[in-house]
């Protein structure tokens, strides 16, 4: 299948160099950061110095009255939101709940919670001014822990938000804003039928994605209403349409230019300093600069949600499942919306079991707004599900890979989330893991192996795609998405393959919101798959023109004309080359350009595998890494070193994740490591090379095969991660991170 | 953060008088603790001594007597040095634990010191080694042991107009070598758990003759445990006499409970550290006897 594949193609698989490449080792590309207008302001936000707290009164004139301050604002200037969910494209979002996180109004909720903000001719003066600001609260109760949020008599943080989903309407408030129920079969009659049945409860810590760029934006508001922003994130089309919703502006007013973007992971799929800068903007006449500091970017952007997962599963001897009953219970932190559901459906999406039921809880708490990070809910919910079957194959003395192989689903078997998978390639992927030389490296004393798998669905949605062939048959490549993990090189490798020209003729952009057809914003794995997918579309429009234009040239019918290696073909003349057609372009009907734009279907679901060897210190509890092989069905990798980069930075985010990332609150709910010196990032002598290997089962649902690669690796080094220690120790941790304390004290509790 | 005046003496002298006459002053050396401390709000200094520019302050010299270290020397300047690593490879390994190669560029050992934190990996190294400071003031100069030195969390025994100019460690003889070990969860750009920093002495026949025992982040400064030393001299390092050692370091920590470790962890493992480098320096001292001979 795989050398099927590859015969295919002649550019996409190539470990071409990158188009982005110099500019960024040289330090010329420009990040968030590096803008700057003529006359910029500066702005500073004031945050919440408390959990949670009610705003009595805020006084902003000392603040206005300080030389240099040009502007200060509350969130009295932008619109009160009406409340409600509302389709964005890639998910639900209320923005309402949106605006108030962007700057608090009647309650903060969070330490860290925006208050208030100032804008000032220098980015000292204007933190100054911050502490000109008067503020009065009275401080509420808090709480920051999940488990102590769904309790009875927890603080409640919003006094509108009942249960929803429960089988009787809620009568009081709740910190629990939805229940969520998915089954099949009759769980009663699985366990029944179960000679073993293992239950577990998972207890996961918040974590940072800890991208390496805080966010930044400049924004300057014209005299005649129109904002124009500069800014790093994971979709500038998102930053436009949810500053225009925050703001009660027109769409068609703002304009934004992406920056280069440092690392988001999900984090950046939201707006925090936009609408506040605009608003600045508009009040000063000046345009407006934002960069949040580290610890801004910690205690007050969205982290992953916290969670604890309780799993329940039964098997019979042979290994064959028989019911699998789960709870997800993730924190949204402040307002709703934690992937809690998403995670629920992505737990049992490796396996066929006939009786199952997941319970999904989104639960708030008074900690930031979480937000996406790779394979949203899916790493918490993974944990439990990978860890309980590692238990039951010990148990049975089963190899845990052939405990997954005998219960994995294969094409034509129905998702637990309803769709039925066509073409996948868990079983291959398995099968490599088991055949791996890392699977049959004998272990020393003191060390242990994990094995799990994980899931994401990936995502299709909304794409644009123009190219332009200019005279010397240069290709610009115009897409609308910004290159977060390679795929400028993607773009063009796939452009290079349509249009059977060199590589190097390819120049891939990313343009602006005026300037390129809608996209919905770079999450769920979708950039490489829908994105390429309308590059491949506009190329094919390119393709077909210039086959038009040569018959035109050739006074011949165009169905005699085919197009081979950059070229339009006919017997009985000399081919033209794409170079030579764009030459000619304007005696055969104008410039050569193409757009295409599409709703993308049929993304490929993909499944990543993880082998973890660690070794464990028996004195300190500290544990090391020794070997990790990530494996992963990608469908087609389009380039193979940004895949194996993906697999490896997931690999990595996991690791640090199930071993010592974690949010550490103190008694008043205040953030205690909000910096890389203690919030633990593994460093890259932590870890071992990571062992990669592409699995490549074509998705049918794509003219090029091409699944998301993004989100799968991120999902099984949490349960590999924890397995492995737990067969090193001869222990049964369920509380991550594996913290040297938590596992020393493990060890001395045998 | 305003800095009103920034001063950069060129003799000891100048720099005591400006201690003396001003207050408000905060010695300046590498930086890399200050400008952080600064930058956060943890200190406002009215006026910076930057002592760079006093003649010798940065200066490392390495005698058959011993090891001065000038109090600005940077880090760099001694790591560098094989002939210090391979006469105190336990300080040298401290000193080669602090941040990372840049910061290392501009941070100095005497800093490390008079930063004065609980954590900081020299201080129990220097300790172990017998490291005395040479302090000169307004009323003359004195010499103080480094388990003498520092007082609490971020506070020193320097009067007002007093300079750490330089730190003395005496040259190991043929028995003899130090080692340290800390303990974090990662493997660097961390900051000590816990701490330990051992040197000893063998006789001839192999047995402990001599020991110092240090320990970090164990309590509010670092400490030199005598009975942990007391618990191998005389010993061979077997099993009972590193248990013992290992007891009497944990017994003489009295940690706090973190972001970065509990009390309870921190006791545990700072006896490991110290057997761990106990035996290590017992390692490196069997070489060095093999070697002379």
């Amino acid at each position: 299948m795989r050398d099927a594949v590859t015969n295919r193609f002649k550019v996409i698989g190539t470990r071409s160099v990158r188009p982005d490449g110099i500019e960024k080792v040289t330090g010329q590309a420009n990040y968030g950061a590096d803008y700057s207008l003529p006359g910029m302001l500066w702005a500073k936000v004031l945050r919440s110095p408390h959990a949670h707290a009610r705003i009595t009164s805020i006084d902003l004139s000392a603040a206005l009255a300080m030389p240099g301050v040009h502007a200060a604002i509350t969130s009295d200037v932008f619109p009160d939101l009406k409340a409600g969910m509302e389709d964005s494209g890639e998910g639900e979002v209320d923005f309402h709940d949106l605006s108030c996180n962007v700057m608090a109004r009647d309650k903060v909720l969070y330490h860290g919670h925006a208050v208030a903000a100032v804008a000032a001719t220098s980015e000292r003066i204007a933190e100054q001014a911050l502490a000109a600001i008067k503020v009065d609260y009275e401080v509420l109760p808090h709480v920051v822990d999940i488990g102590v949020a769904m309790a009875a008599d927890a603080p409640v943080l919003h006094q509108d938000m009942f249960t929803v989903g429960l089988a009787e309407p809620a009568a009081a408030p709740s910190n629990i804003a939805s229940r969520s129920e998915i089954s099949q079969g009759d769980l009663a009659a699985g366990f029944a039928q179960a000679d073993i049945i293992v239950e577990r409860s998972y207890r996961i810590p918040t974590a940072h994605q800890g991208y390496i760029e805080p966010h930044a934006c400049v924004v300057s508001v014209n005299q005649d209403g129109q904002v124009d922003i500069w800014a790093s994130s994971q979709g500038h089309f998102m930053v436009r349409d949810y500053t225009s919703k925050v703001l009660g502006v027109a769409v068609g007013s703002i304009k934004v230019t992406p920056a280069e973007i440092g690392g988001g992971f999900g984090g950046k799929t939201t707006v925090y300093l936009e609408p506040v800068a605009a608003a600045l903007s508009a009040r000063s006449g000046r345009p407006v600069k934002m960069v949040m500091t580290r610890e801004e970017v910690f205690r007050a952007t969205g982290p992953a949600a916290a969670g604890i997962v309780n799993v329940r599963i039964g098997a019979r001897d042979d290994g064959k499942l028989t019911a699998m009953d789960s709870e997800v219970i993730l924190d949204a932190g402040a307002y709703k919306g934690s992937p809690a559901a998403t995670g629920a459906r992505c737990m049992y999406a490796p396996y066929n079991c006939d009786n199952r039921r997941t319970v999904a809880l989104d639960v708030v708490t008074n900690t930031a707004k979480t937000a996406a990070y790779r394979a949203p809910g899916a790493p918490q919910a993974h944990l439990g599900v990978e860890c309980v079957l590692n238990e039951i194959a010990d148990s049975l003395d089963i190899d845990p890979i052939d405990l997954r192989l005998l219960n994995a689903v294969d094409e034509g078997d129905r998702a637990f989330f309803g769709a039925k998978y066509r073409a996948i390639g868990l079983k291959q992927t398995l099968e490599a893991a088991k055949a791996h030389p890392n699977y049959h490296r004998p272990l020393a004393n003191g060390q242990g192996r994990g094995v799990a798998v994980g899931f994401w669905f990936n995502f299709g949605l909304q794409s644009s795609a123009t190219i332009n062939v200019h005279e010397g048959g240069t290709v610009a490549v115009i897409t609308g998405n910004p290159d977060i993990g390679g795929s400028r090189a993607s773009m063009a490798l796939m452009a290079a393959e349509a249009l059977g020209v060199p590589l190097e003729t390819i120049k891939p952009h990313i343009a602006d919101t005026e300037s390129v057809g809608y996209n919905d914003l770079t999450g769920g794995s979708r950039t490489t798959f829908a994105s390429g997918w309308a590059v491949i579309n506009a190329a094919e429009k390119i393709v077909e023109s210039c086959r038009q234009r040569a018959a035109a040239l050739w006074e011949v019918d165009v169905e005699t004309v085919s197009w081979a290696d950059g070229a339009a073909v006919c017997a009985g003349h000399d081919p033209l080359t794409l170079a030579q057609l764009a030459a000619k372009a304007d005696v055969t009907g104008g410039p050569l350009t193409a757009s295409a734009s599409l709703n993308a279907k049929g993304a490929g679901p993909g499944f990543a595998v993880s082998l973890c060897d660690v070794s464990v210190d028996r004195d300190t509890g500290k544990v090391d890494i020794i070997s990790f092989t990530a494996l992963q069905d990608v469908g087609k990798a389009i380039h193979p070193g940004y895949v194996e980069g993906q697999m490896e930075g997931g690999a990595v985010q996991g690791i640090g994740w199930a071993l010592n990332e974690e949010y550490i609150f103190d008694s008043q709910g205040r953030l205690e490591n909000p910096g890389f010196l203690d919030y633990r990032m593994p460093v890259a002598s932590d870890l071992p090379m990571i062992d990669t290997v592409i699995i490549e089962c074509p998705n049918p649902g794509h003219p090029y095969g091409v699944r998301g690669v993004g989100e799968p690796p991120i999902c099984a080094p949490m349960p590999a991660v924890t397995t492995a220690v737990n067969h090193a120790i001869g222990a049964h941790l369920t509380t991550l991170p594996l913290t040297p304390e938590r596992v020393l004290a493990a060890l001395d509790s045998l | 953060m305003t800095v009103s005046r920034f001063y950069s003496p060129q003799s000891i002298a100048e720099a005591t008088a400006i201690l003396r006459q001003q207050s408000g002053c905060q010695v300046l050396a590498g930086g890399t603790d200050l400008l952080v401390q600064m930058r956060n709000g943890v200190k406002q200094p009215e006026y910076i001594v930057d002592i760079k520019e006093i003649p010798g302050i940065r200066d490392v010299t390495l005698t058959n007597q011993g090891l001065t270290l000038g109090a600005a020397a940077p880090a760099q300047s001694v790591t560098e040095r094989p002939d210090i690593a391979a006469a105190y490879p336990g300080l040298v390994e401290a000193i080669d634990m602090i941040g990372s190669t840049q910061i290392q560029g501009r941070c100095s050992v005497g800093g490390n010191l008079c930063n004065a934190s609980p954590a900081a990996d020299t201080v129990p190294a220097l300790i172990a080694v017998g490291a005395v400071c040479h302090v000169v003031g307004g009323e003359g100069v004195r010499q103080v042991r480094v388990e003498d030195f520092n007082t609490g969390p971020g506070e020193n025994c320097l009067k007002r107009d007093e300079l750490l100019i330089s730190l003395f460690i005496p040259r190991p003889g043929v028995g003899s070598a130090d080692a340290y070990l800390r303990f974090t969860p990662r493997t660097e750009m961390d900051i000590a758990v816990v701490g330990a920093g051992v040197s000893l002495s063998l006789d001839p026949m192999g047995t402990v003759s001599a020991a110092r025992v240090a320990i970090g982040a164990a309590a509010p400064t670092a400490l030199l445990v005598e009975e942990a030393a007391a618990a191998i001299i005389g010993t061979t390092l077997e099993e009972s006499a590193l248990a013992a050692l290992a007891a009497a370091a944990g017994a003489a920590a009295s940690p706090i409970s973190d972001k970065r470790g509990s009390a309870g962890y921190r006791t545990k493992v700072v006896g490991v550290m110290a057997r761990r480098a106990a035996q290590i320096a017992c390692d490196r001292a069997q070489q060095r006897q093999r070697r002379a001979h």
